[in-house]
């Protein structure tokens, strides 16, 4: 008989809705039906383990992966993956991307006219230690145009993407800058409904993480939906 | 411990159309070690389209799944069965130009439901994409299992037009391997059945 200890509920209003037009890409693309309710199994409470090394060398330093150093702040990013107890999420895949200083993706599709980086990529992972925790040195990413609406800009941001021990617990976020003017104007951070829970995608400024004569420091936790203490059966 | 003692869950936001060069691991879309997994190898493909019927060329499709013999490569998989060491049953993709997603994999074996419930063979999916602020999870299921009829997640759904959406059909062979085509429909008419869970 399989037990399953079930991954919590999303809360009300701590997650953004698809359908939501303030955002321009997500009106076509919504689902129209509600999903439907599906009773976690097996297969949602597992998921990929990288303990075993599989996902090959990672890349913590993105300042280093071309001939010389990337123009912009140097930043150290650093945080923990948490659930909703406050345990640490060890041993779990964490990826980011992000622009350059001056707004710019290394994407053939982006065509904002700012300067790319020959010595700018803007990708890193890495997979979490025994405590959880994860370091990355990079710069700054710039804020850049979008055309949601006239004269639109993105907040700065650097992508995560998080996996945690099942399925269940997979997501994809964005992490902000502290005191952005442009995250009040920004429709993608105020999709999420609940003030405390868009807070949570700030990073916070760290003087004791910044490292003197060398990088500002900037913390963020990444925290992945907890469990239900009793398996439910049955 | 009150659950407004606990820490606020991180939210979702989009992945927007520039994720190619952070996200990319080509040797993610075959699942088979380069063939190497045991048990019948298959082509798992589909196109993704929006409200339109226009092809979406920027999103991602990743798939979870059990190895041929229905064990999870997983610390909570406590079935007796063998796990394959060229299978670890997660895979990446992304669409092209044409909403065409490509994995390479095994035909999964079932695996335990609740309670005594058996599943039928599936595959788990997110979809992530620019313009979708939380990702999408569906199911893929094969059409012609016998345990289609009993599986508690398919047998939930119960108009049969929607259910259709979440079964792939089988479309010739590739390179000796059998091809199953699932498409998804993110809005309107054909809209895939998408979960909560």
């Amino acid at each position: 008989m399989a037990e399953i200890k079930e991954y919590n509920h999303e809360r009300p209003g701590g997650q953004p809705s698809n359908d939501w037009a303030a955002y321009a890409s997500t009106v076509k693309r919504h689902p129209l039906r509600k999903p439907v309710a599906l009773k976690q199994t097996l297969t949602e409470i597992t998921g990929p383990v990288f303990t075993n090394g599989w996902t090959g060398p990672q890349t913590t330093d993105l300042t280093k992966q071309h001939k010389a150093e990337p123009i912009g702040e140097r930043m150290i990013l650093a945080g923990r993956i948490l659930d909703e107890d406050g345990k640490p999420v060890p041993h779990t895949l964490v990826e980011i991307w992000q622009a350059n200083s001056a707004g710019r993706y290394v994407h053939p599709g982006d065509s904002h006219p700012a300067p790319l980086d020959p010595n700018f990529t803007g990708r890193g992972d890495i997979v979490t230690n025994d405590k959880g925790e994860f370091r990355f040195l990079s710069v700054i990413p710039g804020a850049y145009p979008w055309r949601n609406t006239y004269n639109a800009w993105r907040a700065k941001h650097v992508h995560f993407s998080v996996f945690g021990p099942a399925f269940a617990t997979r997501i994809i976020t964005q992490m902000y800058f502290p005191g952005d003017p442009l995250l009040d104007l920004d429709p993608i951070y105020n999709a999420v409904p609940d003030e405390a829970a868009r807070k949570r995608l700030i990073s916070a400024y760290d003087p004791n993480l910044s490292e003197a004569e060398w990088a500002l420091g900037y913390r963020f936790d990444i925290v992945l939906r907890g469990r239900s203490a009793t398996p439910v059966g049955i | 411990m009150s659950s407004n003692q606990k820490l606020i869950p991180s939210a979702t936001q989009t992945a927007g159309p520039f994720f190619h060069f952070g996200l990319i691991r080509p040797e993610w879309a075959d699942l088979t070690s380069g063939g190497k997994a045991q048990g019948e190898k298959i082509s798992l493909e589909g196109r993704v389209t929006d409200g339109d019927g226009a092809p979406l060329p920027d999103a991602i499709v990743e798939i979870w799944q059990a190895n041929a013999t229905g064990k999870y490569e997983h610390p909570e998989d406590a079935q007796d069965k063998p796990v394959d060491k060229n299978f670890r049953g997660f895979g990446r993709a992304f669409t092209d130009k044409g909403g065409v997603f490509r994995f390479s994999t095994v035909k999964p074996g079932p695996v335990p439901g609740r309670g005594n419930a058996l599943q039928a063979p599936h595959i788990a999916v997110t979809l992530a994409a620019r313009g979708l602020l939380h990702h999408l999870f569906t199911r893929v299921y094969f059409a012609g299992e016998a345990l289609n009829k009993t599986d508690p997640v398919l047998s939930s759904i119960e108009d049969p037009v929607a259910q259709k959406t979440l079964i792939a059909e089988p479309k010739g062979k590739t390179n000796g391997s059998a091809v199953w085509r699932f498409d998804i429909v993110l809005q309107g008419k054909g809209e895939t059945v998408f979960f909560d869970f």
